[in-house]
């Protein structure tokens, strides 16, 4: 009998097989990404009211709120390939995961600039030492160690090891830093502007643009990271070809 | 095990082994701060807590990379792999005797410390019992760090841009008992949260350290 062909999840997992499907999806993801972002910033920023407080300066949020949720997801992500590449050891995923921290990185220094702008007009400072804000740049610095922990290691898989297993015991400490800071200040941040109870999601004049905006950064998010971990599985395939050339 | 535990006690007692350069260094910062915000008592006694968390703090991380990079270099760390106590028991010994050696003489330092700062007497039992309470975490967190960046050359830098972001929940919980109880108000819930994570960081971090350093000898 003939074994039923499966295709599993894993195949993907091989450099070329990965290489040879993103080839033809990358153009896809990035041209969405821009279609979704140019119609959600022009619509958001031309096409809706000012807000009766806020005046126009609510109109941040498509930047904003996208930043930050990617900021957070980025690292979920890392989590999860990090977790693949310990329990299955995939070098595809590690370096996805290599791939994820500097946009991750960006997208939470985006989140801070932004509410920092937006800060200053409506709170009357740049800066508070709010829970959410607090928490935000309490995640860049795990980024940045994260990043300058890959940055330091010469041998590819002790690096993938050594920044998994700091990506397991930081995304612990990220979550009990979050519910410290929540006990330690009470926060000026208003509540979440996206969730399924409806009551407390923003108006509709603004949640439309804000999910096409979303979509566009998360649509971004992937394409940058897809192009980043190409570029990194063929500067590891030229290294190792140099290093055969130097051995004949 | 005791054998290693005397080892590494006796090791850091000695000369070379910097066990008073952290209570040293804790002593200048404490110095250090009335020079930079001024003299005034109030204010002092407003901040003594904060500032006896955080030079703890920092007396502790300097002397991290002592934990495990001279068994590193000499070789012993790779005796103690392939020795018949596992690894895991190994780091928790080391952070344990680093323990010994900065944490608990910070704790017996900081309420003379806290003089200097004028800081009220009600104050002082909550501040040594977070202390006591919080310091076991931060040398367990720290022994991660030094497993983390041990095989690196000029890793101290490194180290300290790992671990600061792990310290922030134990710091918060920790000054926030000590002051709540210097002005007199319920410290139940501060001291509940650094005891959860500090029994959670020497349950659950002792894997990670080894799984770090098998990976480092490899």
């Amino acid at each position: 009998m003939k074994e039923p062909r499966v295709t599993s999840l894993w195949t993907y997992a091989n450099p070329k097989k990965f290489i040879e499907t993103t080839d033809k999806l990358l153009p896809w993801v990035a041209m969405l990404a821009l279609i979704c972002l140019v119609t959600g910033l022009i619509w958001g920023f031309f096409f809706t009211p000012d807000d009766y407080r806020q005046g126009a300066t609510v109109k941040i949020i498509y930047i904003h709120v996208p930043s930050a949720l990617m900021a957070i997801n980025a690292w979920l992500m890392m989590l999860v390939a990090s977790l693949v590449w310990i329990v299955r050891r995939h070098h595809v995923s590690a370096l996805a995961a290599r791939a994820a921290a500097p946009v991750g990185l960006v997208m939470t220094l985006i989140a801070l600039a932004t509410g920092a702008i937006w800060g200053q007009p409506m709170w009357g400072t740049w800066w508070a030492w709010d829970p959410r804000l607090t928490s935000f740049l309490v995640l860049t610095l795990f980024y940045f160690g994260y990043i300058a922990l890959w940055a330091a290691i010469e041998n590819d898989d002790t690096a993938a090891d050594l920044t998994s297993i700091l990506c397991l015991v930081g995304s612990v400490f990220a979550v009990l830093s979050r519910y410290a800071v929540n006990f330690w200040n009470q926060g000026l941040h208003q509540g979440a502007s996206l969730s399924l109870d409806e009551k407390e999601n923003v108006a509709d004049v603004f949640y439309h643009p804000l999910l096409v905006s979303i979509a566009g950064f998360v649509l971004l998010f992937i394409a940058l990271v897809l192009l980043r971990t190409r570029t990194e599985i063929r500067a590891r395939r030229t290294r190792a070809l140099l290093a055969r050339e130097r051995m004949n | 095990m005791i054998a290693l535990l005397i080892r590494d006690l006796r090791l850091a007692m000695r000369a070379g082994g910097g066990f008073g350069l952290g209570l040293a260094f804790f002593l200048i910062v404490v110095v250090l701060v009335p020079f930079a915000v001024g003299p005034q008592s109030s204010l002092l006694s407003t901040i003594a807590p904060g500032v006896l968390w955080l030079g703890a703090l920092l007396a502790c991380l300097l002397s991290l990379d002592r934990i495990l990079a001279l068994d590193w270099e000499d070789g012993s760390l790779d005796l103690l792999a392939v020795s018949p106590l596992p690894l895991e028991a190994v780091v928790s010994l080391k952070a344990l005797a680093h323990w010994l050696t900065t944490g608990l003489p910070l704790v017996l330092a900081a309420p003379v410390l806290a003089v200097l700062l004028n800081m009220p007497s009600e104050g002082y039992e909550p501040l040594i019992m977070s202390l006591l309470l919080g310091t076991p975490a931060l040398s367990v967190i720290g022994t991660f760090g030094a497993a983390l960046t041990v095989g690196l050359k000029r890793g101290g830098l490194l180290l300290s841009l790992l671990v600061l972001p792990l310290y922030v929940p134990t710091l918060i919980f920790g000054a926030e008992a000590a002051r709540r109880g210097m002005v007199g108000l319920e410290i139940t819930v501060p001291m509940l949260m650094l005891g959860g994570i500090t029994c959670g960081a020497i349950a659950l971090l002792p894997f990670a350290s080894a799984a770090v350093l098998r990976v480092n000898l490899r």
